[in-house]
């Protein structure tokens, strides 16, 4: 009698494995009810949840041009989350991805600014390309050294290289590379400096699609893609093989603020044409949430990326049409990302309750 | 000399913003949990405090009572910063998701639902939302009474802040011998240091972590109620509120996890982001003033790591969640 008392009402137990259909099937309904949700805020404003939904959908994929709209928005949210997916798998936590997208953008804006009438076309863009890559790249690899090396706590430490990067964006903005006197505006890219449109929206898609695919690859089929994942499931048991880890926590941090570079410099070449303080705009924290939701799946961020842009742009829509704010588009982002994050849970593990239990044992 | 008393009362106005944050933070990361919404806490709590001093006014009218307006926008900050915490507790505690994850995604939903209620109370009151001057200089006057206050420069230097720079640091203290002095206090640094540990010892993991978590939020959600109802000027201002969340977190580090470290380190802080309107120097930019804290930041999160040495460091499972089965 008094081993039952001792026993919890309800206690947790990991899962080993789950069927895959299963685990789909709580995903989706996280969704629908993160949806259902969103709801309340909408009906706080007075107006039909349907109805509104439906102005979200229409006003993202109605029309052609609605869809390169959101599309443009999706691909800066997937490519930076192609560049966390990496750090994240070895559990270096890299949340400095606002100030990597920055410094892509710095580096790619200078040579657009100095360089543009001196050299041709598709050259400046490979050069413009290439610098976001480096500056990115060299950008987040100042706190993996320090973690290598002292063990810096990295989460903190690229959280504050965000707002070094962005101050350093205000300073050029109203100094060095002021446009007008006075204006605190950087001048617009020459058509030069523009990347080419294909389909109606700057080739950056294309390139995150490829990204998408060698990422893929780069994580699940090469040596090194394998280390990561060794590092992020015991850094001892790396150690004990021989990996050099601090080198690896380097290399792949290199890597990934390149990418995050890269995407810096298609929002700056590809989108706004100029550069500004705000130029990431929250993407670097955004897209965290998209590699995190997708298990770190290149291909599933495709999916998670398009239904966040398709939620910013359809609540813009929704901002003029129902006088309902367009921040909502942050709430349901919020709620759908907490009933995510919530569901891998029930994946994870499994709630036991007494009295079964105690049926399990009699059989 | 009166340029550099106007700076120092200035810093201390965006310090006691900075202080609510940092404090709410240090206890919420006692407990290991590292909460990254703060920033979203913090529009949360402007939003609602705003809130609750305006629908206050204007169902008292003319009664209206001053200090009873200023403990309803602190209450009603502090229950808004529990909600978003208690979210937060929820999901990274009992449900053991990701904390930076989970974090990242309460400050997007936070500042969402903090520029929603400015908005919404914009458009449903018709056009502007301000509390009446009356209720504007009371929370914004030196609750000391003038005498003190007319003092030739230690008056203005002591006596002039507003009655949340003085519950602040009260609370710096308390909170220091909480966590110094007090069973409970040296039980959740523990929780924060190795859960594994306290849980052999027989000490609640989920109860400490909780309540460290929601009541720390809600602390923070004070500074962001303050930044409204001082600096703004009783007004949804939600550019001005940007990035005061993440400089929160910043100072946590700068402060070494020690609350009375933060009542200098807020106001050393917030010296730092209102410099460039009183003090220019030649040949610095005033952007650079502004990264200050972030570098000084960096600086202190380097050498701390590079000395090792024991008492400065984060708690130690900060970050990680606790599960009994998992070694």
């Amino acid at each position: 009698m008094s081993t039952e008392n001792r026993t919890p009402l309800l206690r947790l137990a990991k899962r080993s494995e789950m069927d895959p259909r299963k685990v789909w099937c709580i995903r989706v309904a996280s969704i629908a009810i993160a949806l259902i949700l969103g709801f309340i805020p909408i009906l706080l404003t007075g107006n039909n949840p349907f109805a509104a939904y439906g102005v979200i959908v229409q006003g993202s994929l109605s029309r052609p041009i609605y869809i390169r709209q959101t599309v443009k928005i999706a691909v800066p949210l997937l490519g930076c989350a192609l560049a966390i997916a990496p750090c994240f798998k070895m559990k270096f936590w890299n949340i400095g991805a606002e100030g990597q997208i920055t410094m892509g953008a710095v580096a790619a804006t200078y040579f657009a600014l100095f360089w543009a009438d001196k050299l041709p076309h598709f050259p400046l863009l490979a050069i413009m390309f290439i610098s976001g890559a480096v500056a990115g790249g060299l950008w987040a690899l100042i706190p993996a050294f320090f973690k290598a090396k002292w063990n810096t706590n990295e989460t903190l430490f690229t959280l504050m290289m965000n707002y070094i990067a962005i101050g350093i964006v205000a300073w050029l903005q109203g100094g060095p590379w002021e446009g007008r006197k006075g204006s605190q505006l950087i001048p617009m890219f020459s058509d030069n400096a523009r990347i080419p449109t294909v389909l109606g929206v700057h080739c950056g898609w294309v390139i995150a699609l490829v990204l998408v695919v060698l990422m893929y690859i780069y994580m699940n089929r090469t040596k090194q893609g394998y280390e990561i994942a060794v590092i992020g499931d015991s850094v001892n048991t790396a150690r004990y093989a021989g990996m050099n880890v601090g080198w690896i926590m380097m290399r792949t941090m290199f890597l990934s603020g390149a990418i995050s570079g890269i995407v810096g410099f298609m929002i700056v070449s590809g989108a706004n044409y100029t550069l500004y303080s705000g130029v990431a705009n929250g993407v670097g924290f955004t897209s965290i949430t998209v590699a995190w939701l997708s298990q770190l799946n290149s291909f599933a961020m495709i999916a998670i990326s398009m239904m966040l842009a398709i939620l910013e742009k359809g609540s813009n829509t929704l901002q003029t049409r129902m006088e309902i704010p367009a921040s909502i588009a942050d709430i349901i982002t919020g709620i759908l990302l907490f009933c995510m994050l919530s569901c891998e849970f029930f994946i994870n593990y499994r709630l036991i309750f007494r009295h079964r239990e105690r049926k399990e044992v009699n059989v | 000399m009166t340029t550099l008393i106007a700076l120092v009362v200035a810093a201390v106005t965006f310090g006691t913003v900075l202080m609510y944050g940092t404090l709410g933070e240090i206890l919420t990361e006692k407990s290991g949990n590292l909460n990254l919404g703060v920033e979203g806490i913090m529009y949360m709590g402007g939003a609602f405090g705003l809130a609750g001093a305006f629908y206050y006014e204007k169902a008292a009218g003319a009664a209206v009572n001053g200090p009873l307006a200023v403990t309803i926008a602190i209450l009603s900050a502090f229950a808004a910063g529990m909600a978003a915490s208690a979210i937060y507790s929820f999901i990274t505690v009992t449900l053991r998701a990701n904390q930076n994850v989970t974090g990242l995604a309460l400050s997007i939903f936070g500042t969402g639902i903090g520029q929603f209620v400015g908005e919404f109370m914009r458009v449903s009151e018709g056009g502007y939302v301000a509390l009446s001057n009356g209720l504007k200089t009371f929370f914004a006057s030196p609750v000391f009474p003038p005498f003190l206050v007319n003092i030739p420069v230690a008056g203005r230097i002591f006596f002039s802040h507003t009655v949340f720079f003085y519950l602040a640091v009260l609370l710096a203290v308390l909170m220091y011998l909480f966590l110094q002095k007090t069973r409970c206090g040296m039980y959740l640094t523990a929780v924060g240091e190795s859960p594994a540990t306290s849980d052999a010892a027989g000490i609640s993991i989920t109860a400490y972590k909780y309540l460290a978590t929601t009541i720390g939020g809600g602390i923070s959600a004070i500074g962001g109620m303050v930044y409204i109802m001082t600096t703004a000027g009783c007004v949804w201002n939600h550019e001005g509120l940007s990035g005061v969340g993440w400089l929160a977190v910043a100072l946590v580090i700068f402060c070494m996890w020690r609350p009375l470290n933060a009542i200098w380190g807020s106001i050393l802080f917030g010296a730092m982001m209102i410099m460039y309107l009183r003090v220019s120097i030649p040949f610095i930019p005033t952007e650079i003033y502004k990264i200050l804290p972030y570098i000084v930041t960096v600086i202190v999160l380097v050498l701390t790591s590079m000395k090792n040495s024991r008492d400065k460091q984060p708690p130690a499972s900060l970050g990680n969640n606790y599960f009994r089965e998992e070694r």
